[in-house]
């Protein structure tokens, strides 16, 4: 795993990633491939599958314990249905899981989405690496995070 | 005893035989002028693949292609087994329909957009849904928030496909619904308006997608297990057969197999396959194969391997004949031809440089004319962003109509038959099709290969292999990993207004107050009685409960209580 810099805060634990597509959109190409290659790239994926509401999003990775919720929509309902998954985190005080967003997001979007904190919010073409170098650094502000709370 | 041999691997042993004859002219080629160049101009050995992964080599010739070829493998368009088209005379006697998918917001809006696309000398009209309509969500539905209008045109109750064909007369239009798991219940309220509009049934014209079983394999928009829309799209299927002869009931899809990540061989294999399974089922039914199979038509995608795209369409025609005539005893000439709608694929649109668009889409349009489409949907340049804007809508509908009437490509059928490039790839896919044929048949059909998540998993290996080629610099897309430009402009795209949720909420809410709800409750309470038997047909019990204005969501949740959810497999 290519973690750089970060790599003391992932010893012994790969980075955990919560891959889900919240909402009611099927279109999966882009999910599965990027599920295959953060596995290539060494962290645990967790893929919840199709259909789950933005409730269940935030139960299984409170349960997992993740690092990192990575959510992909290609239906243009991100601002509802992203939002949603921002809005249930805040409500329930987690600040120890990263969202992360892509798909067709325009690019008037990612300010609004980042301001919920949800970073990353690529589209298609962008290249896996940069992907993962993102999460990457999510993920270790995350486990930064966790070891300052224990 | 020895298992016979089954009809799948008989055929593709032969395929292999046929397609795998030596060929001394090329190797001496290779060995006398080929090589020595290559070596003299310094040329590194590369390999050359497409989609597919078949392997390409730098020439073809006669060898490649079996002797009998003309006689056996292509015959003249509009003779069996139709390799070189459907009709005799192509496109000078029928151009292909200029069919522009579209819908998007409220009912108000597609309408609108229907109008100017037929003003605008359109054809055929082809209608996108929303994904709660594909699901079969009303629209105040809490998982419809958001969505209302995004992905396509809304519609919630028979009261909003009355406000869609507003002023359009179902006589006069031929009529393409891209809808698939809720395919009866819109077949039902298009039934409903024309007979609103006074049209006979057997007037109505027109296709719905109901292709449930690549949902499970690609789009994956269902809502009950497999059998229980099965059964209803084969209730569906003897409804239209005996009352809607104009009315295509399920139109194969490989298109959404393709977009999902597949290779064209995948798509060839995966769709016919389908088509196969459904050509059982009506038989199954107790239909005439001569009835029904004529009904049946094909949606292909055309991507960007211009060949490659025209050796898969060439093959799926010819595929479809001879497994009709051999193996399903279809008689009459008709059930035999493959007729099918191609879209140009958006998977190879980007969202750099996004005009490139404009060049890709016409690349691909061509292929699906020199594969001898009957239909044709091109692409808007936009479409990476965000669904079509009118001026983008407009420039692909040009560029069908420029190939039809400047470049005279449809002077004669099949251009590029005869090609030995051309045929040798025609026969590989083909061969490469009956592999998979052979596969399914071995995991127990189809329906058992898409539970097992068979046909999903190797979907997503062709998906991943291709992604990681273009990381690899192996497979280029320009502007995206070559050529590509930094600090690009967004262009202007389409925003689909928070309006279209509130005007759908309001009209649902006046179906709901304005209805019988006693007739509603009776309606819906006789379509459980049907549905929990599986010999009464469903179809005219949905009639019934669309005409009294039961909604999408109320008739779907009667199947959602007699049939159940489905989970799908895990794929990755």
């Amino acid at each position: 795993m290519e973690t750089g810099k970060n790599q003391s805060l992932f010893n012994g634990r790969p980075i955990k990633i919560l891959l889900a597509k919240p909402g009611i959109d099927g279109h999966d190409r882009g999910i599965l491939v990027l599920a295959k290659a953060f596995r290539d790239a060494g962290m645990e994926v967790i893929y919840v599958g199709l259909l789950p509401t933005p409730e269940e999003v935030v139960d299984t990775a409170v349960n997992e314990d993740v690092d990192v919720i990575a959510l992909s929509l290609l239906n243009g309902a991100h601002m509802t249905v992203f939002k949603k998954v921002a809005d249930l985190m805040k409500a329930r005080n987690i600040n120890d899981i990263a969202v992360v967003g892509g798909g067709t997001i325009p690019e008037a979007d990612k300010p609004k989405l980042e301001k919920m904190g949800i970073s990353g919010n690529y589209g298609p073409g962008t290249p896996i690496s940069k992907i993962v170098e993102h999460i990457t650094e999510r993920a270790a502000e995350m486990r930064k995070l966790k070891s300052m709370e224990e | 005893m020895e298992k016979m041999e089954s009809y799948w691997s008989l055929k593709y042993r032969q395929l292999k035989d046929q397609n795998h004859s030596p060929n001394s002219d090329y190797d001496e080629w290779a060995e006398n002028t080929l090589i020595p160049w290559n070596r003299k101009t310094g040329f590194k050995e590369k390999e050359f693949t497409n989609s597919s992964n078949i392997p390409i080599k730098e020439v073809y010739n006669s060898k490649d292609i079996p002797e009998n070829t003309e006689e056996q493998l292509l015959g003249l368009p509009g003779r069996y087994p139709f390799t070189r088209g459907i009709y005799p005379n192509m496109y000078r006697g029928r151009l292909w329909t200029m069919r522009m998918f579209s819908g998007f917001g409220t009912p108000e809006d597609t309408n609108k957009r229907l109008k100017y696309l037929i003003k605008h000398g359109e054809s055929g009209l082809s209608i996108a849904f929303d994904m709660p309509t594909l699901y079969a969500y009303d629209c105040d539905n809490p998982r419809a928030d958001g969505e209302i209008g995004k992905c396509g045109v809304n519609v919630s109750s028979l009261k909003d496909m009355e406000v869609i064909f507003k002023g359009i007369d179902l006589s006069k239009v031929s009529t393409s619904m891209t809808i698939n798991a809720p395919a009866a219940i819109l077949t039902a309220m298009y039934i409903a308006i024309g007979k609103k509009q006074g049209v006979p049934l057997d007037q109505l014209a027109g296709t719905v997608q109901a292709d449930i079983l690549k949902e499970y394999i690609a789009q994956k928009e269902w809502i009950y297990p497999p059998e229980a829309h099965l059964r209803i799209i084969r209730d569906m299927m003897v409804y239209c057969t005996e009352n809607t002869p104009k009315w295509n009931y399920i139109s194969i899809s490989g298109y959404h197999i393709r977009e999902a990540g597949a290779s064209a061989v995948q798509e060839l294999a995966f769709t016919l396959a389908d088509g196969f399974y459904y050509v059982e089922m009506g038989i199954k039914a107790g239909l005439d194969v001569d009835d029904f199979a004529p009904r049946l038509s094909f949606f292909f995608n055309s991507s960007i391997n211009f060949f490659e795209e025209i050796a898969k369409l060439r093959a799926a025609r010819r595929i479809w004949a001879r497994v009709l005539k051999e193996k399903y005893g279809a008689k009459k000439d008709r059930t035999l031809l493959l007729r099918f709608h191609t879209q140009t694929s958006g998977y190879t649109l980007t969202w750099q440089q996004p005009l490139n668009n404009v060049i890709r889409t016409t690349i691909e349009a061509l292929a699906a004319v020199l594969g001898g489409t009957q239909s044709l949907h091109t692409n808007s340049y936009d479409e990476a962003w965000a669904l079509p804007s009118e001026e983008a809508v407009k420039i692909a509908l040009r560029t069908q109509q420029i190939i039809a009437e400047e470049t005279g490509v449809i002077d004669t059928a099949d251009p590029l038959g005869g090609s030995y490039y051309v045929e040798w790839l025609t026969n590989k896919m083909e061969e490469e099709a009956f592999r998979y044929f052979d596969q399914i048949e071995k995991m127990g059909g189809i329906l058992e290969a898409v539970k097992a998540g068979y046909l999903q998993k190797e979907i997503a290996a062709t998906s991943y292999r291709r992604q990681i080629r273009l990381e690899e610099g192996k497979e280029i897309m320009v502007g995206v990993n070559k050529h590509n430009e930094e600090g690009e402009e967004p262009i202007n795209i389409l925003r689909i207004s928070k309006k279209a949720q509130k005007n759908q909420l309001d009209r649902l809410n006046e179906v709901k107050s304005s209805r019988d709800e006693e007739k509603v409750r009776k309606t819906l309470e006789d379509l459980e009685t049907a549905m929990r038997k599986e010999d009464v047909n469903t179809m005219p019990f949905i009639l019934r409960a669309v005409e009294e204005y039961a909604t999408l969501e109320e008739i779907s949740n009667v199947g959602r209580k007699v049939f159940g959810n489905w989970k799908e497999p895990v794929i990755v």
